[in-house]
Parts: structure tokens; sequence; C-alpha cells
């Protein structure tokens, strides 16, 4: 009943794509919350809550994706996860070399 | 990308004697080495960058599953190889399970979005369980390769 659906678009700023490190964080931050995580591309729509899925995206430097957000706590999940995207998952802090 | 377009056959290794996340990084590396996909002189380099990437979080995505990598400038395009661990070695996953099945990747620093598409393909493959169990139950390499090609003719290209 008070069940919500919120998105929002990402773009993919890191220049390394999101890659490994930032798809467990982001299936890590996913994790923490009640509500279903859902990415979505152009072509697919992936748990946003399992790295395996989030690493079949693909997703390159600039790529744009929506990440949904359904469930109880859909708004604050939705926020989190926007906010990693909008820091580059602090990429910058431990890019070298990787 | 497909295996074919990245895995080095002769690197193929379907018992890993290693008991450690170095160990086997470095079994994995010295298969590319004797398969002649990196050069001796680059080894430890290579097993140093690999580790230094794993100091910054485990590549163990869960499943049983890891995929340690790094860029490398002494390959001109995306080498990998693939090893299985009958015993399971700790790597320090994010669900806690030993690792069975390994995919080591060694790319160019200037190909970010072949690195990417490699993890789709290995994502996309072990998505499937029974693909999964086939590759840790593999008894030689030739398995492993046989294993390999049929998710390179089901899969989607890509």
């Amino acid at each position: 009943m008070s069940e919500q659906v919120v998105s929002r678009e990402v773009v993919v700023g890191m220049p390394q794509g999101l890659h490994a490190r930032p798809a467990d964080q982001l299936a890590r931050e996913a994790r923490k919350w009640q509500s279903r995580i859902e990415l979505l591309s152009d072509s697919q729509r992936v748990d946003g809550k399992s790295i395996l899925d989030v690493l079949t995206l693909a997703a390159e430097a600039g790529t744009r994706l929506v990440v949904e957000a359904t469930g109880p706590d859909a708004r604050e999940a939705l926020e989190a996860i926007g906010s990693l995207f909008d820091r580059n998952f602090n990429e910058q802090e431990w890019n070298e070399g990787q | 990308m497909k295996f074919s377009d990245f895995v080095a056959t002769d690197a193929i290794r379907s018992h890993v004697d290693a008991h450690t996340k170095e160990g086997v990084i470095r079994e994995m590396a010295q298969s590319l080495v004797d398969a002649g996909s990196i050069a001796a002189g680059d080894l430890e380099s290579i097993v140093k960058a690999i580790m230094k990437r794993e100091d910054l979080g485990s590549t163990g995505i869960g499943r049983g599953v890891a995929v340690p990598h790094t860029k490398h400038p002494s390959v001109s395009r995306l080498v990998g190889t693939v090893a299985v661990s009958h015993d399971g070695v700790d790597f320090e996953s994010l669900d806690g399970e030993p690792v069975q099945l390994f995919f080591l990747l060694v790319s160019p620093p200037d190909r970010p979005g072949d690195h990417l598409r490699a993890l789709e393909n290995i994502s996309r493959q072990l998505r499937d369980e029974t693909f999964c169990r086939h590759l840790k139950s593999a008894k030689g390499p030739i398995d492993i390769q046989h294993l390999l090609e049929e998710a390179d003719s089901h899969g989607v290209a890509s």
C-alpha cells in the first residue's frame, strides 16, 4: 500500500566507467535498503543489489542510466544511490594505477 | 566481447596449487607468461599491480568467483585466463565465501571499454548456475576451454 516508486537519471562520470569497484560500492549501498533498486539502460533492467547484474551493464563513461527504487524507503535509497553517482563513487581518491 | 577474445587458452588451469590470494594470482600470471601472453620480465610488476588493486577492495564478487585484474602498460591488448581451485581460496570475498573460480585480466591502460566489456561477459555468463557448476567441476583445461566456447556460441555476442 505504502510502496513508493521513485526514479532519477544518473550519468556515469568516472573515466573508467562503471567497473568492478564502483559496481561493488553500488551493490553494497543498494543492499542497505529494503526497497528494490533497479538500474535501467537503453537495453537492460538490472538488479542494483547484484554486482554481477550491475557489471552486465558495461556502462562506459558518459552513459546515462535511470535508477529506480520501489519500496517503503525508496526515496532515501534513491538519494543515497544517486549521491554515489554525483560523487563519481569517490573515484579520484584512489583511482591511481587502476 | 567473447571469452575467446581475451582468454589465453594455453594459460587455462583446472587445478591451481596455491592456497592464498597472492599465490593464485602469481600462479595465473605465471601461466600467462608460459603461454607467451605476457613477458617474463613483467611478471613481478603485474602481480604487484593486481595485489595493489585487491588492497582497494577484493575482486571476489561472490558466488565463489573472483576477477583479479589490473591495467598494465606492457600489454597492447586485453589478455586473461581462467583458473579453478577445487579446495577454494580465501579471497576476502564480499560474501565471505572461498573462491573457486578465477578470471584474471590484464588490460592496456588506454582501453577501459574493453575491460568493461570483458567484465560484462564474465558477469553475464556467471549468472548461469549451471555454467558455474560445470566450470568448478572441470577435470582439465580442455573442459574449461569447451565450456567457454559453448558460452561464446550460445551467449549474446556484444
